[in-house]
Parts: structure tokens; sequence; C-alpha cells
């Protein structure tokens, strides 16, 4: 830890010697501007960095300092509503440090140290207290009771608990044998947080957008891989999720991506109100950003960042959702530092280990019940958008994601090209947790919900097949039940299954509302059929009022409320068989809008 | 600085571009490097890899004849720097920014780093301020704003640099701002840059432009370093002139083939088709110095022109650049062969800031339901044409043969401008009048409140001899 120097710099990675001690992922500061950077190889005593900042102008000779730790992030209050890079640090505070452009070398630490949080106790002196332990709760946003926690690693007796104004530095408790615990606490990124076990998935992340709520749903603590070609709204997927998805906290990567995009989320964010609590949905998230220009290495950091924040708000026993775009820019990361380390690629030039870390990163998803008292459960879904060059699914970071992803939502250029949005594929596109989260779905929105999902997804492959014929042989060779299942599912596609996201009463759709839709869809073919049975002629059904009669379904406000529940009952109450069923759920559906509000913690 | 700087006498080796050294003492990263051989003209490079064995130096010139033992190597101790300046408008440099126009060398305002340093995304103002590009496949269907970079992708002899030409002489700043254009070309032919001169000082658009012109018989490095000056040239316009500023780059696919030469050189691992694994991260470094920051009264824009080689959007090339810029206007080689100019192709176009940009007080209030009705018309047309393909138009259901029609006018009438400038209000009225040829049931993107006050605005004028009091008008079924 003497006089370690630089004897080579080339792009993002750096050496140095002589640092014979150090550890892998240990993190040091390179240069007189002491930028940051963790070690990836240690040959004898020459340590090789992978530098977070840009090292344009870094010179042989220049000073390496070892820190003896590995990278970490500071989880504490003070992270919701907070925007910071690759490495933990809030971009305000680089710019009030360095102004508009971001130069290296800057220190900033990612919570704020002179901020007072009012900490209320939940456990008394003399209490004995383990790890992951509820110790008391800050109100850390109007919308989301902070818990602080015991950290993990840590048990003891409380010989002292302090109340009232503390910063997140200065200790709340402390143990019998001096440890003194306090609001925040740091930990490894690249370390999993711990639990007490995993909980199998059952109820639905509800994304608010109907072809995924309907089609492909994925459970809380499921993970989903979102691959697309450009242009074909992967961001405005994520985004959209960030804003409606029905969780308490969001974390939100941008990696890799553009600048312009960022800019916008964040002036868009602080004004969208969450309609649970009717604050910001600023209050609830977290921005992790790390534009396409901004230094390559802190791109492959960020995703571990964001994932162990969201760990953390788990941890507490909130339901997390985590938005990655775009993991195959972290991937690039990886691949521009393995043949920077003269590394034996592997596929397209990734690094053979891509498929292994990868893999590690989607499996910090899940639905656990947290360590400690009193028993929580708390849910992390990742939500990881993919960019295969030229569109290609058979690229490897998108099969890597699809080993371990429970659900694929494809988007399609051509889709997106007839600017039908959300671009997902219903042909490629899959879900494995249609079985688990079919449950929740009878119980809380409609017990026909499955059935109606399995009718529409006939009716769309059969509409491929027929297009298919239709195409060779001219729509007017098809017989009349072959064109009423067409425009039925022309309607589904148009009207049910594409949103848009910049109307407001259709950026979000809650289950509701989506089987209302779908309800719609379906008894549109169902009835037509039946017509075409008894003898009437196509060109007599009414398919323009049905149609219409969808549109005016969609383009309704989405409240929510007793009048989501008529109107739920009032579908289902033509078909006599299913009517009465689904009147009762389209109630019990109203009274639970979109979900609820309160986390299990502390219940 | 210049205590920094220190020379050595011979190199110990020398391949394709690159010159190596050893024993460089606190060499730089990114640092400026003179070589002088006796009886040649200096010679500049830049450090790309430092480190005790070898540290390796990267030549800006041609290196035939460059004899490593002869050559004295300085290290100047500072980073590349460019002058730039608002004395720069109406001149003609080289992709160094030496001047080409035989005047002297500009004196500048300063000196700046012509690697630039990413802008705090908190800084950043999101774009959302309509630029009128005269272009109606642009203005309607994929409308540009400031601070975006929307590239256009073209193919082997189709006219992307026309485009770009066209943009260039069209486009306008709105309320008279001060607004500056700076065009790079790369590795153009001597042809290209030409035509592309002359046609700046026809125009008189050379008055607020500032020409970085590399051409094909330059070195291939400098073709990485030319839009990095241009850029630093148009964030110090921009962002300490106040000027809005519009940066055409062509042709980018030059670029990275020259990026690629020297990845090979420097015996790096292949990425796809050969070009380097960090394309994406080297090209973002240059797309993304667009954008308006928050204080500063500037905007730097970028229209960034490729060629797709054999009109394949999936080569690395386009497809990493897309993956960057907020969209991509597509150029269609049947829309070239036909005679419609511009050959914009709108289907695969996409302006992703074209939401923030339009509307009421930007464009026209149903500025967003107009563009999807007729992306939904054309898309169906196109459908239509495939179909009448095999099965004839005759074979077609009349809303298909309403499509098909459609899909003719629309590239005919709205796309096809040929050399004319189409004001917004120009483009919004060809639009309509594309769609007013539709039933009623066609228009399924159009809200019925827009439908009627389309209605309403038609019927008036039905009748000529009608007198002009209002009450003379009779109201419309429904209205």
């Amino acid at each position: 830890m003497t006089c370690a120097e630089v004897v080579r710099v080339v792009g993002a990675l750096a050496e140095a010697r002589p640092l014979p001690g150090a550890a892998l992922y240990e993190l040091v500061r390179v240069g007189e501007r002491g930028l940051l950077g963790e070690v990836v190889r240690v040959t004898g005593d020459v340590a090789t960095i992978q530098v977070y900042e840009d090292t344009t102008g870094l010179r042989l000779g220049e000073p390496v300092e070892a820190t003896g730790r590995p990278l970490m992030i500071e989880l504490g209050p003070g992270l919701l509503g907070a925007v910071i890079d690759g490495v933990g640090r809030p971009l305000a505070s680089i710019a009030g440090a360095m102004g508009d452009f971001i130069a290296p070398g800057a220190r900033a630490p990612t919570l704020d140290p002179s901020r007072r949080w009012s900490f209320e106790p939940h456990l008394a002196v003399g209490a004995r207290v383990a790890a992951g332990d509820v110790l008391g709760v800050v109100q850390e946003t109007p919308g989301v009771a902070h818990h602080v926690l015991v950290p993990p690693g840590c048990a003891g007796v409380l010989a002292e608990v302090r109340a009232g104004a503390l910063t997140v530095a200065e200790p709340c408790a402390l143990l019998e044998d001096g440890t003194a615990l306090r609001l925040a606490h740091a930990w490894p990124v690249r370390t999993p947080r711990p639990s007490a076990r995993r909980i199998p998935p059952g109820r639905p992340f509800v994304t608010g957008q109907r072809v995924l709520d309907l089609l492909f749903p994925v459970a809380e603590g499921g993970s989903v891989a979102v691959p697309g070609g450009f242009g074909t709204g992967k961001t405005i997927v994520e985004q959209s999720l960030a804003k409606y998805a029905d969780a308490d906290v969001v974390v939100y990567i941008g990696c890799g991506e553009r600048g312009n995009e960022m800019a916008e989320v964040l002036a868009e964010f602080p004004r969208l109100v969450d309609p649970r609590t009717g604050r910001s949905i600023m209050e609830r998230t977290v921005l992790v950003v790390n534009t396409s220009n901004m230094p390559v290495a802190a791109r492959e950091a960020s995703l571990y960042v964001g994932v162990t924040i969201a760990e953390f708000y788990r941890d507490m026993g909130y339901r997390v959702a985590l938005m990655a775009d775009s993991t195959s820019r972290w991937a690039e990361a990886l691949r521009e530092v393995g043949s920077r380390l003269q590394e034996m690629p592997g596929e397209e030039g990734y690094p053979t280990y891509l498929g292994n870390r990868l893999g590690k990163l989607f499996e910090r998803a899940g639905r656990v019940e947290a360590l400690g008292a009193p028993r929580r459960t708390g849910a992390l879904t990742i939500v990881s958008a993919i960019s295969p060059p030229g569109g290609d699914l058979s690229e490897p970071v998108t099969q890597a994601a699809l080993r371990v992803a429970g659900a694929l939502w494809a988007l399609d250029p051509a889709l997106a090209h007839q600017r039908h949005f959300p671009a997902i594929d219903w042909e490629t596109s899959y879900s494995l947790y249609d079985e688990a989260t079919a449950p929740w779905f009878a119980a809380e929105v409609a017990a026909d919900w499955a059935e109606v999902r399995r009718e529409l997804m006939t009716l769309l492959q059969q509409e491929r097949e027929l297009r298919e014929i239709a195409s060779l042989v001219g729509p007017d060779a098809l017989q009349d039940r072959e064109r009423l299942l067409l425009e039925c599912a022309r309607a589904l596609r148009e009207l049910v299954l594409a949103q848009s996201a910049f109307d407001p009463n259709d950026a979000s759709s809650s289950p509701a509302k989506t089987y209302r839709l779908a309800r719609l869809g379906r008894d549109m073919y169902r009835e037509g059929a039946e017509a075409l049975r008894r003898g009437v002629p196509y060109e007599r059904l009414e398919l323009g009022a049905a149609r219409r009669a969808l549109a005016a379904a969609r383009d309704a406000a989405d409240p929510g409320t007793g009048a989501v529940a008529a109107t739920v009952a009032g579908a289902g109450a033509a078909p006599a068989a299913v009517g009465a069923s689904a009147g009762g759920n389209g109630a019990r559906a109203a009274e639970r809008p979109t979900g609820k509000g309160v986390p299990h913690a502390g219940a | 600085m210049r205590a920094l700087e220190r020379t050595y006498h011979g190199a110990p080796a020398a391949a394709g571009p690159l010159l190596f050294l050893k024993g460089t003492r606190r060499a730089a990263l990114g640092e400026w490097v003179v070589i002088r051989t006796p009886g040649e003209p200096d010679r500049r490079g830049q450090v790309i890899d430092v480190g005790e064995a070898a540290t390796v130096v990267q030549v800006l010139e041609e290196t035939i004849g460059l004899a490593p033992r002869r050559a004295d190597v300085t290290l100047t101790g500072e980073v590349a720097q460019v002058v730039v300046g608002r004395d720069l408008l109406g001149r003609a440099l080289n992709g160094m920014g030496q001047p080409i126009d035989g005047l002297p060398p500009p004196f500048g305002e300063a000196l700046r780093p012509i690697v630039g340093a990413p802008m705090n995304p908190v800084r950043r103002i999101p774009p959302s301020d309509f630029i009128e590009t005269g272009i109606s496949a642009i203005d309607g269907m994929n409308t540009l704003v400031r601070g975006q970079k929307l590239p256009v992708f073209s193919g082997p002899g189709l006219p992307g640099l026309e485009l770009a030409g066209r943009i260039v002489e069209g486009a306008r700043a709105p309320r008279g701002e001060p607004f500056a254009v700076i065009f790079v070309g790369l590795g153009i032919t001597a042809r290209e840059a030409h035509a592309f001169l002359d046609r700046f000082e026809k125009s008189g658009a050379i008055e607020r432009s500032v020409l970085y012109l590399n051409e094909t018989r330059d070195p291939a490095i400098e073709r990485l370093l030319a839009p990095r000056i241009a850029l630093a040239q148009a964030e110090f316009l921009a962002f300490e002139a106040g000027i809005h500023v519009l940066v055409v780059i062509a042709d980018i696919a030059h670029y990275c083939e020259a990026l690629r030469e020297i990845a090979n050189a420097r015996e790096e691992i292949p990425g796809r088709r050969g070009y380097p694994g960090y394309m994406y991260t080297d090209l973002a470094s240059i797309y993304e110095r667009a954008g308006i920051l928050e204080g500063r009264a500037g905007s730097v824009t970028q229209i960034p022109i490729l060629t797709m080689p054999d009109d394949d959007i999936t080569h690395p090339v386009p497809d990493l650049t897309g993956y960057i810029t907020e969209g991509q206007i597509v150029l269609s080689r049947e829309l070239h062969r036909r005679g419609v100019f511009p050959p914009v192709d709108v289907l695969p176009s996409l302006s992703r800031l074209m939401n923030a940009g339009i509307g009421e007080g930007r464009t026209f209030a149903e500025h967003r339901e107009w563009a999807n009705q007729l992306y939904a018309s054309y898309t169906q047309g196109r459908d239509a044409r495939l179909m009448a393909a095999i099965v004839g138009e005759a074979g077609l259901q009349p809303a298909d043969r309403r499509a098909l029609a459609f899909a003719q006018r629309f590239e005919d009438e709205f796309v096809n401008q040929g050399a004319e400038r189409r004001t917004l209000e120009a483009t919004a009225a060809i639009g309509w009048a594309l769609l007013d040829a539709l039933p009623r049931e066609d228009l399924v993107r159009i809200t019925e409140a827009t439908w009627l006050r389309r209605e309403a605005a038609r019927a008036r004028p039905v009748d000529p001899a009608a007198p002009a009091a209002p009450v003379a008008v009779p109201a419309p079924a429904g209205g």
C-alpha cells in the first residue's frame, strides 16, 4: 500500500506495481486525480485495474492506492429519488463540483451526510438483535417507510438506542460489545444480500400493459428478458413499467443508453403521480444512470449497484422492480474489458463467463422471506432489456438471458414499423409464470381469466395461419368464418394488445380493464361465429359496432372504481354461464384497484 | 505545460499507422505527439497505449517513408486540443482543422480538447423545439427537434448526401435565433467535397457554416479526429456563444472503416464483421455530443449520414448507430428508382423525440393523430400492394383497394417533393388532402372531435357562391 505506480494504461485498463497484496475486486484509487478502479487481475506484484472513469491524460508513474475493500454502495435513507452514476455517486453532486460536463476524479457520497432523518426505534435497550431485524423506521418519502435493519453479519444485545433526528453516519443504536448501528450501512455490490429463504412465485407483477399482463404475465420475484432491435420500443416498455407497474420501489438502470432519454426521465418522473400515494413516482424511484458515453467500466458496475439497492428494499419487505436498460451494454462492457485483458474470447468475442455472470445477476431476482424479525416477505422482479445486434435473438446475450429468465417479451420490428406498440411479438414471447399466476388472476380479477386468455391466444395463432393462406389465395377465397376470425383478430391486435404510451387514458391498464377488453374481444368472435352458424351472412354482422364498443371501452377512463366493476359485471352478464362469477370477481377487483400499497413489513 | 515536453531520438518500431516507443517516462494516455524526420514535413500523433514496455503512438499523417530510427518523437505533455471560435464560421478546413480555403489559419477564441467530456445527464434539458427542415417526410412524419441526433440511413447510390444538403439549406431556426451549420465530410471523394463546397457557397449557407472536409485521399486516422474536432467547435458555438448548431457528418460508414483499420493494426480482437468490440462506445462518444444544457442558450443537433453496405440495416454500422441515435431516416432504393425525392421510407424511419416536439404550440394540434393515421393507412396500403402482386388488384377488399391508392398518392405527392422546400403548413395540408380522400371508417386514428372539425372546415368552402357570412353555411349533419 506504499508507493505503487501506474506502469501501463490502455483504454479503461491500468496496471500498477508493486501491489503484491492486492485482492481481486479490491477498490483502488488510480493516479493523482484518484480515479476509481477495481482490481481484476493480479500477476506477481502487478495488479490490473479496470478504471471507472475516463483514463485520458493518465500518466506512467502516477500513484496508485489500494483501499483494502471491494466496491461497496451505501444503503440507507435518501436513496429514493436519487440519481446516481454507475458507481453510486449522485450526479447532482458531480455537477455541483464539476459543472455541466463530467470530469474524472469526483468524490461524492451516495447519501447526503448532512441530512437529518427522524428515527423512530421499534426496539428498546436490552433487546437481542440479529441480522435483518428491524431496529426502527425512518419516513424516507411520504409513501415509503424506510426500515432500518441490523446489517447482515451483525448480532448482539442493544445497549443504547437513540431516537430523533440523526444523520446516516451517526449511531442510532449501540450493541453491548460497542458495535455502532447506523441508519445506513455499506454492502459490497457483487455479493448478493442474504435472505431467510426463497418463496415460490405466485402473485403477478402487474405491469399495466395489457399484452403483458394478459398473455405473458410475470410473477413478482421473477425475471424477464426484453430483447428488441433499435426502434422497437424497449425503452418505452421499460419506462412505462417504471411509471405504472404495481411495485413499492422501482430501481431504474440506464446502462449505456442515451443522455437525452435520461434527461426526459428526469424531467418527467417527478411530474408523474403514483395513484396509490398521490405523490410523485420519483419518491419511489432510484435512478442509476450511466449513459453510453460515460466510462465503460462503470457501466459494468452499474447493474450490480442497482441490483444491490433493489435487494436492500426487498429486505425491508417491499415489492421491488428493477428495470435494466440495457443488459447488452453491460455485456459489451464485459467484452471490452475482457478483450483488453487478452482473454480468449467465446462467441462473438464475448468472454466465456458471460452466461455465468448474467445468470448470477438474474438469480438475484426472487421472492424471499427476509432475514430477521418481524417476519416479512419481499420480492425483487428483474426486467432486463436486451439490444441484440441486428435484432437477431440467436446472439449470445439474448441466449444467455433466456437460459435464466422466466419469461421472454420479444419486440418485433415489423410491429414497430406499423406503429403497433408495445411491439410485443405474441408468437415468439412466452412466460413460464402463467400457471403460477393464474390463481391470482382467477381470484382477484375474473374466474375465467385463464380461459379468455387461452381463447385469445388460439385466435391469434389461427390468424397467423390464415393470413398466410390469404396471402396466397386472396381474401375473397376465404370462408365467412375465416373472414370473421381475421377481422376479430385485427380488432384484438389494434384495440386490445396495442396501447398508447402517450394517451393518459390508455398508458396504463388495470387488470380489470385488461380483462374487460379481452372479454369484449373474445365475445366479438364468439357471438359473430354463433351468428354465422345461425345463417346470418358475414356482411350483416355488426362488426363495426363491436369494434366501436371495444374502442370506447379502451378510451374510457380507468380509475379502478365501482364503475369498472359495473362494466365488468355487465360484460359478464351476457353469456349466462360465466356471468355470475365474472360479475362477482369484478367487484372484488374493484376494491383493490391496482394492488396494495402497503408492504408486509412490520405487519 | 511545455515543462512536460520531452523528445526521444529514434523509435524502436513502426507498423501501419502506429509508432512504438520505449522507456517513455510520464507518458499520458491521449498525449499529443509531434514526429520530426529530416527532409519530411512534421507528423502528428496521439498516444493510445502507454506502458513501461512500449508506448504506442497513432500517427495521424501518412506513414509512408517514416523511418522510426531516424525520427525525433516529441511528447508534448498535453492532450490533443484544437482552435475553436466564431471566426471559424465561413471557413473550409481539412479533417485536422487546417484551412483548405487558401486563407490563413483561424485565430480562434479558445483551445479545447478534442475529446469532449460527457454531458452530465442531470444538466441536460430534454429536447422539444421543432426544427423545420422543409422536408415533408421528416417534418410531418419523423419530426426533428433541437438537441436530437437523427441519422440518415442511405445506401450506395442513394441520395443521402443530397438530402443532407437540402436539410442544411432548408433548415430554419424559429424566431430568428442565431443558427450555424457544421458540415463534416469523412472520406468523401474530391468530387463530393467540391460539389458540397460549391453548394454552400452558391446558397450563401457558407456564411453561417464551418466545413471540415476529410477526403478519401486523406489519412484514415484523420477520420477518427475530424468529427471530434468539429464537435469541439460545435460545443463552443452552442454552449459558450449561444448559437443553435446543426452538425451534419457524412459518411459514418467511412469513419467505422477507419476505426476497424486502426483496431486491426493494433491487433485487437475483432468483433462483428471485423469491427472492434468497443465500436458502440466509440460511436456514442460522437453521437452523445448532441444536446441542450440547462442555463446555456445554444444547442447541438446532429444529422449523421451513413451508407448501409448492400442496403443492410442489420450491418454493424447502422445497427450500432440506431441503438445510440434518437431514431433514423431510412432511404428506399425502390422509391429512388421511381424518381421520388427524397426517397424516404417512412415505415422503418423514426424520430424518438418527435412526440416532445409536436402538437399545439409547437407544430399543429392534431399532428400526432394526423401522423398516426398517415402511418396506419400507408402501412395498410403497403400490405395491400404485396397482396395485389399475388392476387391482383381486383382480388382486394374495397378497404384494401382504397389503401393501395392512398399509398401510391402518399409516395408521389407527400414524400415526393422534388426541389421544393415545404413549410410545415404545406406538409400538413398535403397530408390532410390525402386523408380527406378516405371515408370516415378508414380513419381509425382520427378522433371524432378532429373529424367533425375537419368536416366543418371542408363544408365551408364547398359552395363558392355562399357569402362570407357564417350564417349562410348549412350545419353539416351531426356537426
